[in-house]
């Protein structure tokens, strides 16, 4: 029984990060209709930005102190000024023009980002483990889990609820829905839509970057491991149906437990029945569980 | 006795709420000509996109010849003889204005299916797309990409790429919206000059009813998915239904 | 024969006369070198027809140019074999058989759908040839000795740098003038039409009676079997194959290599793999961030240059013509 709240809880966890990941890569898609494939750097991004950070912060010490945990978003600050930086640059340029472009040029910025992080951090990992250990474990029964673990799913929880609220409760969420059904009645309607695309972009990449944020003491920042958000987090929207939050919400539950059970009864396949998931939903229902086309 | 080309039989299709085309019943005789009229969501195009194939109805029968289609794939309607141009033109822009053709009688022959034969080699294709662009007042722009033409030349085009695949029928759906009014007439009598002189039947979409009336010896008016009214103009002009919900609102 | 294929032979004939004479002209490490750039053309070729022509970008392509080379060293380990013709035999067979399966998953989707999941397959791809280890050599790869060619015919001999400057180098050109001939066939085809047809407009091609699905298979698989083809070539020149060459970055190599030569003509690609081939050989040398080099370079082009090199080119010499 105690193994199986373990599992249940490393299902958890996985999902949480997803849904940021995918989370945030819906939301771009859902209003500005364009695929960051850069958005996995962005989440790598968000990992070793925060790692430094805390890596700064703890000098030579081992032992995290409280307040640096407040240093968390940092990462995903980081990651929304890069966006806020990225989309007027290099894809606003491209919206009227064919859609390989954006792919494209998204493509190469994915190139860049991978060298641009080892240009600033080196080629080895970058840990942030103090904090993970910092908050101990807890027990119940005859098992242990680590409490940070626990908080990273309630961060996931958080910003699941936080961010259904802000899309279907706020002015901004309004403009942000309306946006994305009809931009140009929504240009019409005197939205400014330049301002709101590059808003949900922000949006989308501090997504990202939280999910790398709040991953990275328990699994450190590598290089590559942009890529690997990027593929998996395909793998959630795929399942969850590309544009919509509450299926990138049902994916990333999905992947989560799927790849928990995968781990614990084949762990040789475990990369694998995740694909082979993506593609039965994509065989059986293109368009996702969730999905608008 | 003349013969259903078309029938269809409580023909329905829903979006949510909607009923876009609400159990229609129409029959087609073999080279009609008829006009397919009614205001902006009336079901007009959602009726095409239903008969041609482009998306399944909920319910309800389609016949063509005879045979039930209902169901059928787009490749199977082509193949049986039903073809169908666009009200935002479609056609393959970076393609010339000939290629636009030649594609339509390769893939009419099953000849798109050759990849080691020269397609420019074919000249008996060829000929026939000059042909068919002669028709249509298009040969002297036969090189020219598809994308480059103008308004009329491109909704002309449409036509004649859907006409190239010798169809038994055809659904032209609003063959001179965004074309001048002088435009209009000429673009029309090369329609049904092309259509009479091959014995197809044609269904189109119309919006200009100078155009109806003048072109479209039966119409077919519809309203929020239903049939309202089906008769000669005369009797068209006269219904009061139609004259009160359609062509009060249309715009010249 | 028509205007363009006439044109095209009468520059192609000084070309390929200046291609032959090459080895006995240059350095042997020049003609070598020339040789991956070949190489790498066919693949181009391959990626294009499914680009250019057919409107998909696909960023998994390494899988098909990897089942090539890996092909190529299962038979020399398996099969104790090694005649060039047996090795793209076996490189065709592999990359088209992938390529088919691949292609059926892959083909009912387009853009960011279809990109992102002929990346992932390419990826599965790789984390297998790491897991299996035992088959594949993991990291270490497995070694290829130099092949005999037309059948044992010739052979390598005691110089294997000799050998690889000139004999091998003719072979390699043969297979990529035939390529090119091939594939110059294949997009001038009515097929190549209905391609062109279903880039420009998949809904039209549709209702012209152009079952797109399928159209799109068959340009899948074609293009899987030239890229295979190209790493079955490519294998005897490195000597080795690694899984390096089924990761995402070579991927991207290609498409990298494609848009800079242009593909929305025929000879870009061509033109980009062989320029990129001298870069890549020149830069590596000189910085080990590589990938951000070859992501500025793409970004650039992406927003000045869309056309590529030789697309540009052509646009220039167009303008210049008609300013004449």
């Amino acid at each position: 029984m105690d193994t199986l709240v373990v599992h249940v809880l490393n299902a958890l966890l996985y999902a949480s990060v997803m849904f940021l990941i995918a989370g945030g890569l819906s939301l771009i898609y859902g209003v500005m209709r364009i695929v960051n494939l850069a958005h996995g750097n962005l989440y790598a991004f968000g990992a070793y930005v925060t790692a430094w950070a805390v890596g700064r912060a703890l000098g030579g010490a081992v032992e995290a102190s409280l307040w640096m945990y407040a240093l968390l978003p940092v990462g995903a600050l980081a990651a929304a000024v890069l966006g806020a930086v990225l989309e007027p640059t290099l894809l606003r340029p491209l919206y009227r023009r064919a859609e390989e472009y954006q792919l494209l040029i998204t493509f190469g910025l994915l190139l860049i980002l991978e060298d641009v992080m080892r240009l600033i951090w080196g080629p080895y990992p970058l840990q942030a483990s103090a904090l993970y250990e910092g908050l101990g474990s807890l027990t119940f029964g005859e098992s242990i889990y680590p409490t940070y673990n626990l908080v990273v799913i309630v961060i996931g929880g958080v910003a699941a609820a936080g961010l259904w609220a802000f899309v279907y409760r706020t002015q901004f969420g309004v403009v942000l829905r309306a946006t994305s059904q009809n931009m140009r009645m929504a240009s019409a309607l005197g939205v400014n839509v330049n301002r709101v695309y590059v808003q949900a972009f922000t949006l989308g990449c501090f997504m990202a970057g939280l999910g790398g944020a709040v991953i990275v003491p328990q699994q450190g920042a590598v290089l590559g491991m942009g890529v690997d958000a990027l593929i998996l987090a395909f793998v959630v929207v795929v399942i969850g149906g590309l544009g919509s939050l509450e299926g990138a919400l049902i994916g990333a539950l999905m992947v989560g437990f799927v790849r928990e059970a995968g781990i614990t009864f084949f762990p040789e396949v475990e990369l694998a029945v995740l694909y082979l998931m993506a593609a039965a939903v994509l065989m059986i229902r293109p368009a996702g569980i969730l999905g608008r086309a | 006795m003349s013969v259903d080309i078309l029938k269809t039989t409580q023909l329905t299709k829903s979006f949510g709420e909607t009923h876009a085309v609400d159990h229609v019943d129409v029959r087609v005789t073999a080279g009609e000509v008829l006009a397919l009229i009614g205001s902006n969501g009336a079901g007009k195009t959602t009726l095409i996109n239903l008969i041609s194939g482009l998306i399944p109805p909920d319910s309800g029968r389609i016949e063509f010849q005879g045979a039930e289609i209902t169901r059928a794939s787009i490749h199977h309607k082509i193949e049986l003889g039903i073809a169908r141009s666009f009200q935002l033109v479609n056609l393959f822009d970076q393609l010339s204005v000939h290629d636009n053709v030649t594609l339509a009688i390769f893939s009419r022959e099953g000849r798109t299916r050759r990849l080691f034969s020269l397609a420019a080699a074919d000249t008996a294709v060829r000929d026939e797309a000059v042909a068919v662009l002669k028709q249509f007042g298009l040969d002297a722009r036969a090189g020219a990409p598809a994308g480059g033409l103008s308004q009329g030349e491109r909704k002309l085009l449409d036509v004649a790429v859907a006409y190239a695949l010798r169809p038994k029928l055809l659904f032209l759906d609003e063959p001179t919206s965004g074309v001048s009014t002088r435009e209009k007439a000429p673009i029309m009598d090369i329609i049904t000059q092309v259509v009479r002189s091959g014995g197809i039947t044609a269904v189109i979409v119309e919006h200009d009813m100078d155009v109806v009336f003048t072109y479209c010896p039966r119409i077919v008016a519809m309203h929020q998915g239903t049939i309202l009214a089906d008769g000669t103009p005369d009797q068209i002009r006269n219904h009061p239904q139609v004259t009160a919900n359609l062509l009060g609102a249309q715009t010249a | 024969m028509t205007g363009p294929s006439r044109r095209v032979l009468a520059w192609s004939a000084p070309v390929l006369l200046a291609l032959i004479a090459l080895p006995f002209v240059v350095p042997p490490y020049q003609t070598v070198l020339l040789s991956y750039g070949l190489v790498f053309a066919i693949a181009a070729l391959g990626f294009n027809l499914l680009l250019g022509y057919t409107g998909l970008l696909s960023f998994g392509h390494s899988a098909y140019f990897g089942m090539g080379a890996y092909a190529v060293a299962f038979i020399v380990k398996y099969l104790k074999l090694e005649s060039m013709e047996a090795f793209l035999l076996g490189g065709i067979l592999a990359s088209g058989a992938v390529a088919a399966l691949f292609g059926l998953l892959c083909v009912r989707y387009t853009k960011i759908f279809f990109g992102i999941l002929t990346m992932a397959l390419s990826q599965v791809l790789w984390s297998l040839a790491f897991k299996f280890f035992w088959v594949t050599g993991g990291s270490d790869g497995l070694r290829v000795p130099t092949p005999t060619l037309l059948g044992g015919l010739v052979r390598a001999g005691s110089d294997k740098f000799e050998f690889l400057s000139h004999r091998y180098y003719f072979y390699v050109l043969a297979v990529f003038v035939v390529c090119v001939a091939v594939m110059w066939v294949i997009v001038h085809s009515p097929f190549g039409q209905a391609l062109q047809a279903i880039r420009d407009n998949e809904t039209r091609a549709e209702f012209v009676g152009v079952q797109v699905w399928h159209y799109r298979w068959v340009a899948f698989l074609i293009s899987g079997i030239f890229t295979g083809l190209a790493g079955a070539l490519w294998v005897p020149l490195n000597g080795l194959t690694t899984p390096d060459i089924l990761h995402w970055t070579f991927s991207g190599k290609m498409v990298f290599f494609t848009v800079l030569g242009g593909f929305q003509t025929f000879f870009g690609p061509i033109i980009g793999a062989i320029i990129f081939n001298y870069l890549e050989t020149y830069a590596v040398g000189h910085t080990v961030y590589w990938q951000m080099v070859l992501g500025i370079v793409l970004v650039v082009l992406v927003l000045a240059l869309p056309a590529g090199i030789v697309g540009t080119l052509r646009r220039l010499g167009l303008r210049a013509a008609k300013a004449a």
